[in-house]
Formats: structure tokens, sequence, C-alpha cells
């Protein structure tokens, strides 16, 4: 058997020993209830099955059923599919994230480029950079006066540094040789920088954007949670208050399968400009 | 300056720190139109930064470089460059490396035109089949073509080859030697090329420059190759210059490049340039018009 087959079957182990563990966990507790009077329990609501506790993994298997029937359903402001949610969430994802590229990929060519431009920003990016994104909050809230503005901002803020670090690590670190079989075959400088600098540092930048955009997709999930209104971080919060644990779950494993499914694809792309040296 | 000279430096030296010895300092030769012309010196003489300097990719601290009877002040398509380690381009395929310096060379030219005058050079260099690969898909012999294929491709007046088949196996480079001399010889190319191997030099060059040891290593002789010009290294052991010349090389890498550096000052004295010495030719034999009979006797 094959070592690929061999992990494949570990997984499903794994899988039904976690999911028997939660089976097992999850299982209403009999017995104690019993002795109470018919009419109080009907009264405080225990004759029917609990609903708030954990959900069992076969009430879990219901919820994902009954929410990807209808991904896109739209009951109002406070009910939508998670369909909805996630385009939501993706779009505000990818604003931001564009708008950070769009900045930080000429300005990483430019430090990479100059040492006299590096050394100017550096202090600025060392104290940028390590600041919680969701710190800008407040600020962006105050002064963009928008919610979905500010959750682009904040995304924008977190996707910046790890795309502007790889263009600037990746641009100052191309190979003299390269650089100068461009100059001695007298290469101008913009030929120069997107048909040599580009093409040499693009496996390094790419690496800083699948980062970015894993940061992205953290970020997100508690922006939406802070500033309400729409998205899948808000279907969270919003389920957790409504107490609806099973929802929560999905929108979790949602959460996850989208991340999976965006570093999937940035994978892609890094193996398409990747070279062998 | 005499008529057929196309290149000519002098007095260039190459200082790293203003405090620091030069490493190397009053450096000195022509080279003639068509001619091949290898350097020989330890490493840390300078030679790859002679080349440089030849280049355009290095500035000298002192000293001028004409060539053509322009002055060189930076880098350009007139000078082609085969770099030591190929320096290709990974992610481009092999004809779109080529394409890349033709490109840059006839910037009007269509796709067609540069497709096919790339296809020429791949063709030249014996890699035929091989344009849509990577350079990561080839051998090291390949690549070493490639980068020649390019230098090339852009017909420069001059090419400047930095040791470019010192990373590769003896048979490989063998091959590849006599596929350069039969392109030098087809199209008349000037060179100046960097070399390690003593072998290579003879077979290759028409005048070889030795090099003193540095720091403040020189141009101490300039060998004049007697061997007929159309050589093969089946054969070229077999010409009775053959093994005078080497022996003169050899004795002056192992013992005279030391000597000369610590007994420079006086040497230096006497000698505003390099003496010329044709150590192929026996007592008797009729110099191939040498330039300056007189120094042969001190070789000798």
């Amino acid at each position: 058997m094959s070592q690929r087959a061999k992990s494949a079957i570990l997984s499903c182990l794994l899988l039904a020993v976690v999911l028997l563990a939660w089976h097992v966990g999850t299982l209403p507790k009999g017995g104690a209830a019993q002795a109470v009077d018919p009419e109080y329990a009907r009264l405080m609501g225990l004759d029917k099955p609990k609903s708030d506790g954990l959900p069992t993994p076969a009430q879990m298997g219901t919820t994902i059923a009954k929410q990807l029937s209808d991904p896109f359903y739209d009951a109002g402001s406070n009910d939508k599919g998670i369909g909805i949610q996630i385009a939501y969430s993706l779009s505000r994802v990818a604003l931001g994230f564009v708008l950070a590229a769009l900045v930080a990929l000429p300005l990483g060519f430019a430090i990479g480029l100059s040492p006299l431009i590096h050394g100017a920003l550096d202090p600025f990016i060392q104290v940028l950079k390590p600041i919680s994104p969701l710190a800008w909050m407040p600020l962006a809230l105050y002064t963009i006066k928008d919610s979905t503005t500010s959750s682009i901002f904040v995304i924008f803020v977190c996707s910046v540094w790890p795309m502007l670090i790889n263009t600037a690590h990746g641009v100052a670190n191309v190979r003299r040789d390269w650089l100068n079989v461009a100059k001695t075959l007298e290469a101008g400088t913009l030929r120069t920088a997107f048909q040599v600098i580009l093409p040499a540092a693009a496996p390094v930048i790419l690496t800083g954007m699948r980062i970015s955009m894993g940061i992205a997709w953290l970020v997100i999930v508690a922006a939406e949670m802070l500033v309400g209104n729409l998205g899948i971080g808000y279907f969270v919060w919003n389920e957790w208050n409504n107490l609806s644990l099973s929802n929560v779950i999905f929108a979790i494993l949602v959460i996850g399968v989208v991340g999976m499914i965006l570093d999937f694809l940035f994978g892609i792309a890094q193996r398409a400009v990747a070279y062998v040296e | 300056m005499s008529a057929s000279t196309f290149l000519q430096v002098r007095g260039l030296a190459k200082r790293y720190a203003a405090a620091a010895a030069p490493v190397f300092e009053d450096v000195a030769f022509t080279i003639g139109r068509g001619e091949f012309v290898c350097v020989i010196g330890h490493s840390g003489c300078g030679k790859t930064t002679i080349l440089n300097i030849l280049a355009g990719l290095d500035a000298a601290t002192a000293g001028e470089v004409v060539m053509d009877g322009r002055e060189i002040s930076g880098p350009s398509l007139d000078r082609g460059v085969v770099f030591q380690g190929h320096a290709l381009m990974p992610w481009l395929t092999v004809r779109r490396n080529i394409a890349f310096a033709v490109k840059s060379r006839w910037p009007d030219w269509p796709r067609s035109r540069i497709d096919a005058h790339c296809q020429k050079y791949i063709d030249l260099v014996r890699l035929t089949g091989n344009e849509d690969r990577k350079p990561s898909a080839l051998s090291g012999g390949m690549k070493q073509r490639v980068g020649i294929a390019r230098a090339f491709a852009i017909q420069p007046k001059m090419l400047l080859l930095d040791e470019p088949f010192g990373a590769l196996d003896a048979l490989t480079r063998g091959a590849i030697q006599e596929e350069l001399v039969a392109i030098c010889a087809g199209t008349q190319q000037t060179v100046f090329m960097i070399t390690h191997d003593v072998d290579e030099a003879i077979l290759l060059a028409d005048k070889i420059l030795l090099m003193t040891n540095g720091p403040k290593a020189r141009v101490a002789e300039i060998v004049v190759n007697t061997l007929p010009r159309a050589r093969s290294r089946h054969d070229v052991h077999h010409h009775p210059h053959y093994y005078r010349i080497r022996n003169h090389l050899v004795d002056f890498l192992v013992h005279r490049s030391k000597l000369l550096q610590e007994g420079r000052a006086e040497v230096a004295a006497n000698e505003e340039s390099p003496r010329v010495v044709m150590p192929g030719l026996a007592e008797g034999d009729e110099a191939p018009a040498a330039p300056r009979p007189a120094l042969l006797k001190q070789v000798k």
C-alpha cells in the first residue's frame, strides 16, 4: 500500500475517533429528570429535547445539511445564508488585500532597490509591523465613520506588512549576475524591473502574499465580530447570541475550509512563478 | 596606437579602500582587431576585476581603457560578456534567454525575426532541439553554450569571457573549446578571456597576458603564441613550439609570478610596458613579425 493511502486511512480513523468521542460526550443524560412532575416539566420546557447545549454529531449533520441546502437565502438583516456571509467577508478581504498589494509591491521594489529608502522607512516598518491590526479599529471607525470601510482598512493594514517585507527582501536579493547581464545588454530601468527583477523575486513576493492572505482571513473574522452587520465573523457572533452552537461550529468549519482553499490557490500561483536555479 | 590596435589599456589600477594596497596597478596592454587574448594569473590578482572594467560593470581607480577610439565608461552592447557562472535567467527557456539579448540589441525587430536570429546562434553552439528547455534541464556544458550563444547573438565588437569553462569537466570543456575556436575563426571575433588553464590558453589564444600575484599585481609579460592558428586539441601538443610555450607559462605560474611580485620595484623602474616574449621559438627560428626581437634573448 502506498504511503498516501496509508495516510488517508489514518486520517479517516482519526476523524472516526473524534466523532465517536464527540458522540459519547454529548449523549443526553437520562434518569434524574424523570422524577419531576410532568406539569412542572412542561412549564419549564424540560419535556423537549435539550437544544442549548453542545449538539451531537447527528444534530450537527442536520445543521450542515440544512445550511448547505440553501446557502444564499436572505430572510432579513439578521438572517442570511452562509454563502452570502462568506461572499461579504471574501469581498472585504479581496478589496483590502488588493489595496495592500498596490501599495506594498511598488514600495517594496523601492525599498529593495534603494538602501537609502530602506534606511529611511525601516524604523516606521519595525514599529508599525507588530501592531495588531484590530488596534487600529477604533481609530478607523472614528476617522472613516463606516464599519465596512473600517474592516477593509484593517485588512489592508494586516496584509501590507508581509507583502512589503518580502517584496523588499526578494528585490534586494536578486542575483548580481542577472543584473549584470541586464546592464551589459543596456536593458532600460523598466525592462530590467519587469523582465529581470520581478520574475527573479516573484517566488519570494508570492510567499509574502500567501502569508498576507492567511493573516487577512484570520483578521476578517475578528474584525466582523467587532463591527457587526454582515460577514462570516458577524455570523459567528450572531449565532453565539442566538445560543445556536451547532451554527457556530458550522461557521467555524466553513472558515477553515475557505481558508484552506485560499491557501491552496496561492500555492498554485506560487508554483507557477517558481524556478529552479 | 597602430592601425590594428582595437583596445588599449593604460595605467589601469584598482584599490577597494583608499588606504589599502591596490589589487593591481600599472596594468597596460593592447588587443588588436580579431585577436584572441587570454589572461593567466593566480587567484586574487584582479583578473575578473579587469574584465569587469572592460565590460563597464566596474570602475577603475586609475588609468583608462580605449576601445575602437572611444573611452569605455559603462556597459555597452559593443562588448558581449560570458559570465563565470553562465548567469542564465532560470525562468526563461533557452530561446527566450537569447531573445532577451537580441531584443536589447534590435528593439524594433518583430518576434519572428528575433526568433530566427536566436535559432541561428542556437544552431551555432549545437543546441538545436533544446530551444524550449529551461536552464535547469540542461547540463553545465549546455548552459555555458547558451551563455556563449547569448553573447555572440548581439554581434558585439568584442567578447569578454570570464573563465567560461572553469566549472566543466575535462571532456565537455575540450568539446566547447573546439567549438569556440571554430566560431571565433569564422567570425573574426576579438576576444578577451580569463582562464586558469594553461592548455586552454595555448589552444585558444594569439597572445597570453601573464599577471603577477596580487596585491599590486600587473601584467609582467605578453607571450606571443607562435603556434599556427588552426589548432585542434588532438594534435596541438605535437607542434615543437607547444611544450616550450607550456613550460614557459607553467614556470611563470609556479615560480616567477611570486618573485616578480616581490621584486617588482626594480623591474618596474626599467619598463614602462610589459615585455613581449616568444618562448615557442628555438634558437635560430625566424620570428614571425616579432615586434621587439631584442627582448627574446632575455627569456631563453
